[in-house]
């Protein structure tokens, strides 16, 4: 039990198809609600489509687990409607220090520039960000969740999917065109599948400690190689809302992880780390060890795996939860598109394409983050203690020093749906990056750009407006103009998407480039729509 | 990428002993700790990607022994 948090338990609800035992097919079914299929049942709704969440338990997350969330994955909750809630609960940061020993080795920021609405990073427990997905979710009666609802096999057929599922009123069934899965690195529904999902496990443990502590230390990433209170080990100390600290210490391959959970043994580290004196309460622990490892297709017939379930990722760089919304923010509006008929399966294979691109990236990131961390021999431990040492006293090894790689998005520079710039650009705008925010204002209101971009396929146009939009093959493309519709403050549109009068950006519904020119054709724009859409 | 294969120091003798007796007062720890900060500094001088990325994968070379006898 927590001392600062009650977890809501919410109810089982006998469903009508069930009860009446008529088998209904339903566009989507989502397998599990944590934060990425509870993310995943509001995009849906956000996109028009009726959603069932399936869950085999009926409350949040136990412990605050993943902790933080970074802009991209705030962006993407703003724009369906509960990002402001969950950044005015979290503990906003930016400076990480890194100590070697008892000195301070490295520090970083994390923001780059003003002008965007999200913070780089915030701290907030899980079991909160759920409780705020799941009231959200209340908000739309397209979606349902189903509670105590446990899915125990799958049957796939050419274009549908047969689910059986176990409540505690007995099994019934129900059909789904789409499935996704969204259950964990341990997924049940990955193992019904049979799909491969390989990589490589690390021979470690971690300790996570959450303790409730009046201190008054900064909102601070504080990271330890090999500190006095913890030789040999590394050791890590942020900071949650309601005074919860998150404590991580490194194990090691040889403890005993049943010694390591025991209440005492723990709070002797933590006294170690912070002090005898110092005045805690233990609210939650856990000992962990992890693994790299990916899923060999994000797609299994009528089945899309999402999240952990698609790819699992070491703890440093917060990478795991973070990419799992990104994965959601791609899918949705293509999983739309194909039941509206508008875009042929093509597209849900995009999803593939650009998400393990996405997948590899973070793997390749974290893999290299946990081998500066956690060296696997006396010469790579040699090099890490001297990048660290270096670090100290010249800048050049400074940005050697990896802590974990803290999570941003991978642009999908290669992706079959861009297409390839014709004219010359200037800044990071190019066809695959998510969009950058930017102060606007909308009728003498301050704004935001980015809360004026999703949905649907938008062009974001500088200079005269030449239409208000352009109807092709079953999609509507809204003409969104700088200067006319919107106003560009402080500049910064301009200068972020390096915008001259006529300038041209076709912009996807999850806010990423698909295309660009120096004016508006409307041949180019329209190819350049079909193949964002799968078509070429 | 090819490395220069004629010694670019003057005074070779002098170089290798300014290398050997850098070490002599440490433990074998403190050795390798202080090559591999040696490493990084020269691999930071050098800069070229390539030229280091050939410069490790020649030292990651085992010589064949027959190299190393001497010719008669």
């Amino acid at each position: 039990m927590l001392k600062t948090y009650d977890a809501p338990v919410y109810d089982y609800v006998c469903s009508q198809e069930q009860k009446n035992g008529q088998v209904k097919r339903h566009p989507v079914v989502v397998i599990g609600a944590g934060p990425v299929g509870l993310t995943a049942a509001l995009d849906f709704a956000q996109q028009g489509i009726e959603v069932v969440v399936l869950d085999d338990n009926n409350t949040v997350s136990v412990g605050s687990r993943a902790v933080c969330y970074a802009k991209r994955a705030l962006e993407i909750w703003d724009r369906l409607g509960c990002g402001e809630r969950m950044v005015a609960k979290g503990v906003g940061w930016k400076l990480g220090k890194v100590f070697f020993k008892d000195k301070l080795a490295y520090q970083f920021d994390l923001l780059g520039e003003d002008g965007h609405k999200m913070p780089a990073m915030i701290n907030l427990q899980q079991y909160y960000l759920e409780d705020y997905l799941v009231d959200q979710s209340k908000l739309d009666d397209q979606i349902e969740v189903r509670w105590k609802h446990k899915l125990i096999a799958i049957e796939q057929h050419d274009d549908y999917a047969m689910l059986t599922v176990q409540t505690p009123d007995g099994v019934f069934q129900m059909e789904a065109d789409w499935v996704i899965g969204c259950d964990g690195a341990n997924s049940d529904l990955r193992s019904m599948i049979g799909a491969e999902f390989t990589g490589h496990f690390f021979m470690d443990r971690f300790l996570i400690a959450d303790i409730i502590m009046k201190a008054d230390f900064p909102p601070e990433r504080w990271f330890w190689f090999d500190p006095p209170f913890h030789r040999n080990q590394s050791a890590l100390l942020h900071r949650q809302p309601d005074n919860v600290w998150r404590l991580d210490f490194q194990l090691g391959w040889d403890c005993d992880p049943e010694e390591e959970k025991r209440e005492d043994n723990i709070i002797a580290r933590v006294k170690a780390m912070l002090g005898e004196d110092v005045d805690f309460e233990l609210e939650w622990a856990s000992v962990y060890q992890f693994a790299c490892r990916r899923i060999d297709q994000f797609r299994h017939g009528r089945v899309i795996f999402a999240g952990d379930s698609a790819h699992q990722v070491s703890p440093f760089g917060a990478r795991g939860a973070n990419t799992g919304i990104q994965d959601i923010d791609n899918l949705g509006w293509k999983v739309r598109l194909v039941l509206d008929g508008v875009a042929s399966e093509r597209l849900i294979d995009s999803y593939h394409e650009e998400r393990s691109f996405a997948a590899d990236d973070n793997l390749l990131n974290s893999t290299r983050s946990t081998d500066f961390i956690t060296p696997k021999s006396k010469g790579s431990r040699f090099y890490r203690d001297a990048v660290l040492e270096l670090a100290e006293m010249t800048d050049f090894a400074k940005p050697l020093v990896n802590s974990g790689r803290l999570s941003k998005p991978t642009p999908y520079v290669h992706s079959s749906l861009n297409s390839v710039d014709e004219d010359a650009f200037d800044g990071d705008m190019a066809p695959g990056t998510n969009c950058a925010d930017s102060p606007i204002a909308l009728a003498g209101l301050d704004g935001w750009l980015l809360n004026q971009l999703g949905k649907g396929f938008v062009l974001l146009v500088f200079g005269d407006k030449p239409m208000d939009k352009i109807s092709m093959a079953g999609l509507e493309v809204r003409v969104l103009c700088v200067d006319q519709d919107l106003q560009d403050v402080q500049g910064l549109v301009r200068q972020r998407y390096d915008g001259k009068d006529g300038t041209t950006y076709l912009i996807r519904p999850d806010q990423h480039v698909a295309a660009r020119w120096r004016n508006f054709d409307r041949t180019k724009i329209e190819a350049a729509v079909k193949r964002a859409i799968g078509g070429i | 990428m090819a490395l220069k294969e004629t010694l670019t120091l003057a005074d070779p003798d002098g170089f290798y002993q300014e290398l050997i007796e850098s070490q002599r007062d440490m433990s074998e720890d403190e050795q390798q700790l202080m090559n591999a900060k040696l490493v990084l500094i020269l691999a930071n001088e050098v800069g070229d990607r390539a030229k280091i990325s050939a410069a490790i994968a020649l030292a990651a070379r085992r010589p064949m022994g027959q190299s190393f006898m001497p010719l008669v």
